[in-house]
Protein backbone atom coordinates (compact mmCIF):
# COMPACT_ATOMS: atom_id res chain seq x y z
CA UNK A 1 0.00 0.00 0.00
CA UNK A 2 2.77 2.53 0.68
CA UNK A 3 4.42 1.72 -2.57
CA UNK A 4 0.96 2.67 -4.17
CA UNK A 5 0.91 5.55 -2.38
CA UNK A 6 4.30 6.64 -3.09
CA UNK A 7 4.23 5.90 -7.14
CA UNK A 8 0.61 7.87 -6.90
CA UNK A 9 2.24 10.81 -5.15
CA UNK A 10 5.48 10.31 -8.26
CA UNK A 11 3.08 10.74 -10.81
CA UNK A 12 2.31 14.93 -11.00
CA UNK A 13 5.53 15.65 -10.26
CA UNK A 14 7.25 12.98 -12.95
CA UNK A 15 4.91 14.17 -15.27
CA UNK A 16 5.57 18.14 -15.33
CA UNK A 17 9.68 17.39 -15.20
CA UNK A 18 9.32 14.96 -18.60
CA UNK A 19 7.13 17.98 -20.24
CA UNK A 20 9.05 20.39 -19.17
CA UNK A 21 12.45 18.72 -20.00
CA UNK A 22 11.12 17.38 -23.36
CA UNK A 23 9.74 21.14 -24.39
CA UNK A 24 12.79 22.58 -23.71
CA UNK A 25 14.90 19.76 -25.73
CA UNK A 26 12.70 20.34 -28.57
CA UNK A 27 13.76 24.45 -28.01
CA UNK A 28 10.11 25.20 -27.07
CA UNK A 29 9.90 28.48 -25.28
CA UNK A 30 8.09 26.62 -22.35
CA UNK A 31 7.81 29.19 -20.25
CA UNK A 32 5.73 31.08 -23.05
CA UNK A 33 3.83 28.71 -23.98
CA UNK A 34 2.85 27.93 -20.19
CA UNK A 35 1.13 31.44 -20.00
CA UNK A 36 -0.47 31.05 -23.69
CA UNK A 37 -2.14 28.36 -22.39
CA UNK A 38 -3.31 29.32 -18.92
CA UNK A 39 -4.39 32.62 -19.83
CA UNK A 40 -7.36 30.34 -21.35
CA UNK A 41 -8.60 29.48 -18.14
CA UNK A 42 -10.16 32.90 -17.38
CA UNK A 43 -12.62 32.67 -20.38
CA UNK A 44 -13.64 29.15 -19.07
CA UNK A 45 -13.69 29.81 -15.37
CA UNK A 46 -15.77 33.08 -16.20
CA UNK A 47 -17.86 30.82 -18.31
CA UNK A 48 -18.45 27.66 -16.13
CA UNK A 49 -19.40 30.48 -12.77
CA UNK A 50 -22.95 30.86 -13.64
CA UNK A 51 -23.40 26.90 -13.99
CA UNK A 52 -21.76 26.00 -10.17
CA UNK A 53 -23.60 28.80 -9.24
CA UNK A 54 -27.09 27.60 -10.64
CA UNK A 55 -26.36 24.04 -8.70
CA UNK A 56 -24.95 25.11 -5.79
CA UNK A 57 -27.81 27.39 -5.08
CA UNK A 58 -30.25 24.08 -5.62
CA UNK A 59 -28.45 22.08 -3.80
CA UNK A 60 -27.75 23.99 -0.92
CA UNK A 61 -31.22 24.95 -0.76
CA UNK A 62 -32.84 21.17 -1.48
CA UNK A 63 -30.46 19.94 1.82
CA UNK A 64 -31.68 23.61 4.29
CA UNK A 65 -35.54 23.49 3.24
CA UNK A 66 -35.39 19.24 4.88
CA UNK A 67 -36.32 18.23 1.28
CA UNK A 68 -33.39 16.02 1.46
CA UNK A 69 -34.55 14.36 4.81
CA UNK A 70 -37.79 13.77 3.85
CA UNK A 71 -36.05 11.88 0.41
CA UNK A 72 -33.74 9.96 2.38
CA UNK A 73 -36.76 8.67 4.82
CA UNK A 74 -38.19 7.17 2.51
CA UNK A 75 -36.12 5.99 0.39
CA UNK A 76 -34.70 4.20 3.96
CA UNK A 77 -37.87 2.30 3.75
CA UNK A 78 -37.03 0.87 0.44
CA UNK A 79 -33.45 0.15 1.51
CA UNK A 80 -34.81 -1.58 4.41
CA UNK A 81 -36.59 -4.13 2.84
CA UNK A 82 -33.65 -5.63 0.95
CA UNK A 83 -31.77 -5.61 4.12
CA UNK A 84 -29.68 -2.63 3.36
CA UNK A 85 -28.54 -0.12 6.21
CA UNK A 86 -30.57 2.73 6.14
CA UNK A 87 -27.64 4.93 6.33
CA UNK A 88 -26.92 4.43 2.85
CA UNK A 89 -29.60 5.98 1.73
CA UNK A 90 -27.87 9.55 2.89
CA UNK A 91 -24.77 8.92 0.60
CA UNK A 92 -26.07 7.26 -2.72
CA UNK A 93 -28.01 10.22 -2.48
CA UNK A 94 -25.84 13.14 -1.87
CA UNK A 95 -22.83 11.66 -4.01
CA UNK A 96 -23.67 12.88 -7.58
CA UNK A 97 -24.76 16.22 -6.26
CA UNK A 98 -21.99 17.05 -3.96
CA UNK A 99 -18.37 15.91 -3.54
CA UNK A 100 -17.36 17.86 -0.06
CA UNK A 101 -20.70 17.28 1.27
CA UNK A 102 -20.53 13.28 0.77
CA UNK A 103 -17.25 13.28 2.57
CA UNK A 104 -19.21 14.86 5.33
CA UNK A 105 -21.92 12.18 4.92
CA UNK A 106 -19.20 9.02 4.96
CA UNK A 107 -17.10 10.81 8.11
CA UNK A 108 -20.73 10.48 9.99
CA UNK A 109 -21.61 7.08 9.11
CA UNK A 110 -18.30 5.96 10.11
CA UNK A 111 -18.94 7.56 13.27
CA UNK A 112 -22.48 6.53 14.19
CA UNK A 113 -21.95 2.73 12.82
CA UNK A 114 -18.37 2.27 13.85
CA UNK A 115 -15.59 2.13 11.01
CA UNK A 116 -15.47 -1.81 9.81
CA UNK A 117 -19.65 -1.85 10.11
CA UNK A 118 -21.60 -2.89 6.83
CA UNK A 119 -22.85 0.97 6.41
CA UNK A 120 -19.17 1.85 6.21
CA UNK A 121 -18.41 -0.60 4.02
CA UNK A 122 -21.36 0.06 0.80
CA UNK A 123 -21.05 3.85 1.57
CA UNK A 124 -17.22 3.06 1.33
CA UNK A 125 -17.56 2.07 -2.25
CA UNK A 126 -20.28 4.01 -3.31
CA UNK A 127 -17.67 7.08 -2.23
CA UNK A 128 -15.10 5.17 -5.05
CA UNK A 129 -17.24 4.19 -7.64
CA UNK A 130 -19.74 7.07 -7.91
CA UNK A 131 -18.74 10.34 -9.07
CA UNK A 132 -20.51 14.24 -8.47
CA UNK A 133 -22.10 13.91 -11.75
CA UNK A 134 -24.40 17.33 -11.71
CA UNK A 135 -21.12 18.85 -10.83
CA UNK A 136 -19.07 17.14 -13.68
CA UNK A 137 -22.15 17.81 -16.19
CA UNK A 138 -22.89 21.48 -15.38
CA UNK A 139 -19.47 22.57 -15.55
CA UNK A 140 -18.42 20.17 -18.64
CA UNK A 141 -21.14 21.06 -20.70
CA UNK A 142 -21.08 24.95 -19.17
CA UNK A 143 -17.34 25.39 -20.57
CA UNK A 144 -18.36 24.82 -23.88
CA UNK A 145 -21.81 26.82 -24.04
CA UNK A 146 -23.82 23.47 -24.76
CA UNK A 147 -27.59 23.92 -24.27
CA UNK A 148 -29.27 20.97 -25.67
CA UNK A 149 -28.43 18.10 -23.55
CA UNK A 150 -30.56 15.22 -25.73
CA UNK A 151 -30.37 12.06 -23.42
CA UNK A 152 -27.36 12.75 -21.26
CA UNK A 153 -29.01 13.40 -18.07
CA UNK A 154 -31.50 10.37 -17.71
CA UNK A 155 -28.62 8.03 -18.86
CA UNK A 156 -26.39 9.12 -15.91
CA UNK A 157 -29.25 9.57 -13.46
CA UNK A 158 -30.40 5.49 -14.67
CA UNK A 159 -26.52 4.76 -14.49
CA UNK A 160 -25.86 6.64 -10.67
CA UNK A 161 -29.45 4.65 -9.53
CA UNK A 162 -27.62 1.25 -11.03
CA UNK A 163 -24.30 2.08 -9.70
CA UNK A 164 -25.37 2.27 -6.32
CA UNK A 165 -27.64 -1.20 -6.70
CA UNK A 166 -23.98 -2.90 -8.20
CA UNK A 167 -22.04 -1.55 -4.95
CA UNK A 168 -24.47 -2.75 -2.34
CA UNK A 169 -24.26 -5.98 -4.47
CA UNK A 170 -20.83 -6.47 -4.40
CA UNK A 171 -19.85 -5.48 -0.91
CA UNK A 172 -22.69 -7.86 0.39
CA UNK A 173 -21.11 -10.54 -2.01
CA UNK A 174 -17.20 -9.84 -1.20
CA UNK A 175 -16.99 -8.43 2.39
CA UNK A 176 -19.42 -10.01 4.94
CA UNK B 1 -31.00 20.16 -16.41
CA UNK B 2 -34.06 22.82 -17.06
CA UNK B 3 -36.88 20.18 -15.58
CA UNK B 4 -33.97 19.56 -12.52
CA UNK B 5 -33.33 22.56 -11.36
CA UNK B 6 -36.85 23.62 -11.33
CA UNK B 7 -37.61 20.17 -9.10
CA UNK B 8 -34.99 21.20 -7.02
CA UNK B 9 -36.16 24.91 -6.59
CA UNK B 10 -39.55 24.36 -6.19
CA UNK B 11 -39.19 21.83 -3.73
CA UNK B 12 -36.70 23.65 -1.57
CA UNK B 13 -39.40 26.34 -0.85
CA UNK B 14 -41.98 24.27 -0.67
CA UNK B 15 -40.55 22.06 2.16
CA UNK B 16 -38.93 25.28 3.95
CA UNK B 17 -42.39 26.47 4.33
CA UNK B 18 -43.75 23.10 5.19
CA UNK B 19 -40.80 22.48 8.15
CA UNK B 20 -40.95 26.21 9.10
CA UNK B 21 -37.26 26.90 7.77
CA UNK B 22 -37.60 30.00 5.58
CA UNK B 23 -34.36 31.14 7.39
CA UNK B 24 -32.52 28.29 6.84
CA UNK B 25 -33.68 28.36 3.15
CA UNK B 26 -32.42 32.07 2.63
CA UNK B 27 -29.35 31.88 4.74
CA UNK B 28 -28.39 28.75 2.91
CA UNK B 29 -28.86 30.11 -0.77
CA UNK B 30 -26.13 32.79 0.13
CA UNK B 31 -24.04 30.55 1.40
CA UNK B 32 -24.48 28.63 -1.65
CA UNK B 33 -23.46 31.44 -3.83
CA UNK B 34 -20.42 32.56 -1.61
CA UNK B 35 -19.05 28.56 -2.24
CA UNK B 36 -19.60 28.92 -5.39
CA UNK B 37 -17.01 31.42 -6.14
CA UNK B 38 -14.60 30.04 -3.72
CA UNK B 39 -14.51 26.80 -6.02
CA UNK B 40 -14.45 29.11 -8.94
CA UNK B 41 -11.33 30.52 -7.53
CA UNK B 42 -9.99 27.64 -6.86
CA UNK B 43 -10.94 26.03 -10.21
CA UNK B 44 -9.12 29.24 -12.21
CA UNK B 45 -6.20 28.04 -10.24
CA UNK B 46 -5.87 24.40 -10.88
CA UNK B 47 -7.25 24.95 -14.61
CA UNK B 48 -4.64 27.69 -15.53
CA UNK B 49 -1.95 25.49 -14.13
CA UNK B 50 -2.73 22.52 -16.29
CA UNK B 51 -3.96 24.26 -19.24
CA UNK B 52 -0.04 26.21 -19.63
CA UNK B 53 1.18 22.39 -19.22
CA UNK B 54 -0.60 21.03 -22.35
CA UNK B 55 0.12 23.88 -24.23
CA UNK B 56 3.38 22.86 -23.75
CA UNK B 57 2.75 19.25 -24.60
CA UNK B 58 1.35 20.89 -27.50
CA UNK B 59 3.74 23.84 -28.77
CA UNK B 60 6.41 20.34 -27.92
CA UNK B 61 4.76 17.84 -30.53
CA UNK B 62 4.86 15.93 -27.54
CA UNK B 63 1.21 15.51 -28.46
CA UNK B 64 1.53 13.69 -31.26
CA UNK B 65 3.17 11.13 -29.82
CA UNK B 66 0.95 10.80 -27.00
CA UNK B 67 -1.85 10.46 -29.12
CA UNK B 68 -0.30 7.80 -31.47
CA UNK B 69 0.47 5.74 -28.72
CA UNK B 70 -3.05 5.72 -27.55
CA UNK B 71 -5.70 6.29 -30.27
CA UNK B 72 -5.55 2.84 -31.08
CA UNK B 73 -7.75 2.07 -27.64
CA UNK B 74 -9.13 5.52 -27.73
CA UNK B 75 -10.47 5.25 -31.15
CA UNK B 76 -12.05 1.73 -30.67
CA UNK B 77 -14.51 3.32 -27.90
CA UNK B 78 -14.93 6.88 -30.14
CA UNK B 79 -15.04 5.71 -33.83
CA UNK B 80 -15.56 8.82 -35.23
CA UNK B 81 -12.50 11.03 -34.11
CA UNK B 82 -10.22 11.38 -36.47
CA UNK B 83 -6.39 9.88 -35.88
CA UNK B 84 -3.91 12.55 -34.25
CA UNK B 85 -7.12 14.73 -33.53
CA UNK B 86 -6.02 16.94 -29.94
CA UNK B 87 -8.95 15.31 -28.30
CA UNK B 88 -7.12 11.82 -28.44
CA UNK B 89 -4.60 13.27 -26.20
CA UNK B 90 -6.81 15.45 -23.57
CA UNK B 91 -9.49 12.18 -23.59
CA UNK B 92 -6.19 10.13 -22.54
CA UNK B 93 -4.96 12.28 -20.12
CA UNK B 94 -8.39 12.95 -18.49
CA UNK B 95 -8.79 9.07 -17.98
CA UNK B 96 -5.38 8.82 -16.65
CA UNK B 97 -5.70 11.65 -14.01
CA UNK B 98 -9.06 9.77 -13.34
CA UNK B 99 -7.16 6.29 -12.97
CA UNK B 100 -4.59 7.49 -10.62
CA UNK B 101 -7.17 9.81 -8.67
CA UNK B 102 -5.34 13.26 -9.17
CA UNK B 103 -8.89 14.94 -9.48
CA UNK B 104 -7.67 18.36 -9.75
CA UNK B 105 -5.50 17.66 -13.21
CA UNK B 106 -8.73 15.58 -14.47
CA UNK B 107 -11.38 18.83 -14.18
CA UNK B 108 -8.90 21.11 -16.22
CA UNK B 109 -7.92 18.00 -18.96
CA UNK B 110 -11.63 17.15 -18.94
CA UNK B 111 -12.58 20.38 -19.92
CA UNK B 112 -9.52 20.32 -22.34
CA UNK B 113 -11.49 17.18 -23.67
CA UNK B 114 -14.69 18.63 -24.29
CA UNK B 115 -13.19 21.93 -26.12
CA UNK B 116 -11.16 19.35 -28.23
CA UNK B 117 -14.62 17.68 -29.38
CA UNK B 118 -16.70 20.58 -29.71
CA UNK B 119 -14.12 21.26 -32.87
CA UNK B 120 -15.19 18.65 -34.31
CA UNK B 121 -19.00 19.03 -33.19
CA UNK B 122 -21.72 20.29 -36.10
CA UNK B 123 -24.17 21.68 -34.09
CA UNK B 124 -22.24 23.94 -31.22
CA UNK B 125 -25.45 23.86 -28.83
CA UNK B 126 -26.38 21.06 -28.81
CA UNK B 127 -23.80 17.99 -27.12
CA UNK B 128 -22.45 15.49 -29.47
CA UNK B 129 -22.40 11.74 -29.30
CA UNK B 130 -18.78 11.67 -28.28
CA UNK B 131 -19.29 14.40 -25.83
CA UNK B 132 -21.80 12.15 -24.13
CA UNK B 133 -19.91 8.73 -24.22
CA UNK B 134 -16.77 10.76 -22.86
CA UNK B 135 -18.77 12.43 -19.91
CA UNK B 136 -20.37 9.41 -19.26
CA UNK B 137 -17.10 7.13 -18.73
CA UNK B 138 -15.92 10.03 -16.53
CA UNK B 139 -18.42 10.03 -14.21
CA UNK B 140 -18.30 6.28 -13.79
CA UNK B 141 -15.24 7.66 -12.59
CA UNK B 142 -12.84 4.51 -13.11
CA UNK B 143 -10.16 4.82 -10.62
CA UNK B 144 -7.01 3.12 -9.32
CA UNK B 145 -6.94 3.63 -5.58
CA UNK B 146 -10.18 5.08 -3.91
CA UNK B 147 -7.54 7.64 -1.88
CA UNK B 148 -9.82 9.91 0.08
CA UNK B 149 -11.83 6.79 1.44
CA UNK B 150 -9.30 4.94 1.97
CA UNK B 151 -7.58 7.33 4.13
CA UNK B 152 -10.51 7.94 5.94
CA UNK B 153 -11.13 4.39 7.04
CA UNK B 154 -7.39 4.54 8.45
CA UNK B 155 -7.82 7.78 10.01
CA UNK B 156 -10.86 6.28 12.48
CA UNK B 157 -8.91 3.00 12.85
CA UNK B 158 -10.59 0.43 10.51
CA UNK B 159 -8.85 -3.22 10.99
CA UNK B 160 -8.06 -3.67 7.34
CA UNK B 161 -9.32 0.06 5.23
CA UNK B 162 -7.92 -1.79 2.22
CA UNK B 163 -10.36 -4.40 1.95
CA UNK B 164 -12.29 -1.83 0.41
CA UNK B 165 -10.31 -1.35 -2.34
CA UNK B 166 -11.35 -4.46 -4.90
CA UNK B 167 -14.86 -4.19 -4.39
CA UNK B 168 -14.53 -0.63 -5.69
CA UNK B 169 -12.58 -1.23 -8.44
CA UNK B 170 -14.95 -4.39 -9.46
CA UNK B 171 -18.09 -2.40 -8.59
CA UNK B 172 -16.45 0.74 -11.27
CA UNK B 173 -15.85 -1.29 -13.73
CA UNK B 174 -19.13 -2.77 -13.77
CA UNK B 175 -21.06 0.37 -13.81
CA UNK B 176 -18.97 1.90 -15.88
CA UNK B 177 -19.80 -0.96 -18.49
CA UNK B 178 -23.33 -0.80 -17.79
CA UNK B 179 -23.23 3.15 -17.86
CA UNK B 180 -22.13 3.13 -21.62
CA UNK B 181 -24.64 0.46 -22.24
CA UNK B 182 -27.67 2.88 -21.17
CA UNK B 183 -26.00 5.34 -23.39
CA UNK B 184 -26.18 3.13 -26.71
CA UNK B 185 -29.52 1.91 -25.62
CA UNK B 186 -30.54 5.80 -25.37
CA UNK B 187 -29.17 6.41 -28.32
CA UNK B 188 -30.48 3.46 -30.29
CA UNK B 189 -34.48 4.50 -28.87
CA UNK B 190 -33.35 8.19 -29.69
CA UNK B 191 -32.69 7.74 -33.07
CA UNK B 192 -35.76 5.76 -33.77
CA UNK B 193 -38.26 8.02 -31.99
CA UNK B 194 -36.40 10.65 -34.39
CA UNK B 195 -36.92 8.31 -37.49
CA UNK B 196 -40.76 7.70 -36.83
CA UNK B 197 -41.53 11.81 -36.38
CA UNK B 198 -40.06 12.11 -39.99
Amino acid sequence: MKIINYISHLVIPMFILFVVVYGFIKRVKIYDSFILGAKESIEIVLRIFPYILAIFVAIKSFQASGAFDFVKNLFSEVFKIFGVPQEVVAIALIKPLSGSASIAVFTDIIKTTGVDSLATKISAVIMGSAETTFYVLAVYLGAINIKKTKYLVPVCVLSDIIGVIIAIIVVKLLLK
Amino acid sequence: MNIIWFLLLTTSVVFSIINNKLEDFTKSIFDATKQAVEVSLFLLGIIALWLGITKIIEDSKLIYHISKFFSPIISKLFKRIPKEHPSITSITLNLLANFFGLGNAATPLGIKAMKDLQTLNEDKETVSFEMMLFLVINTASIQFIPFTVVGLLSQYGSKSPNSIVLPTIIATIISALIAVVNLYTFKFLFERKNKQKL
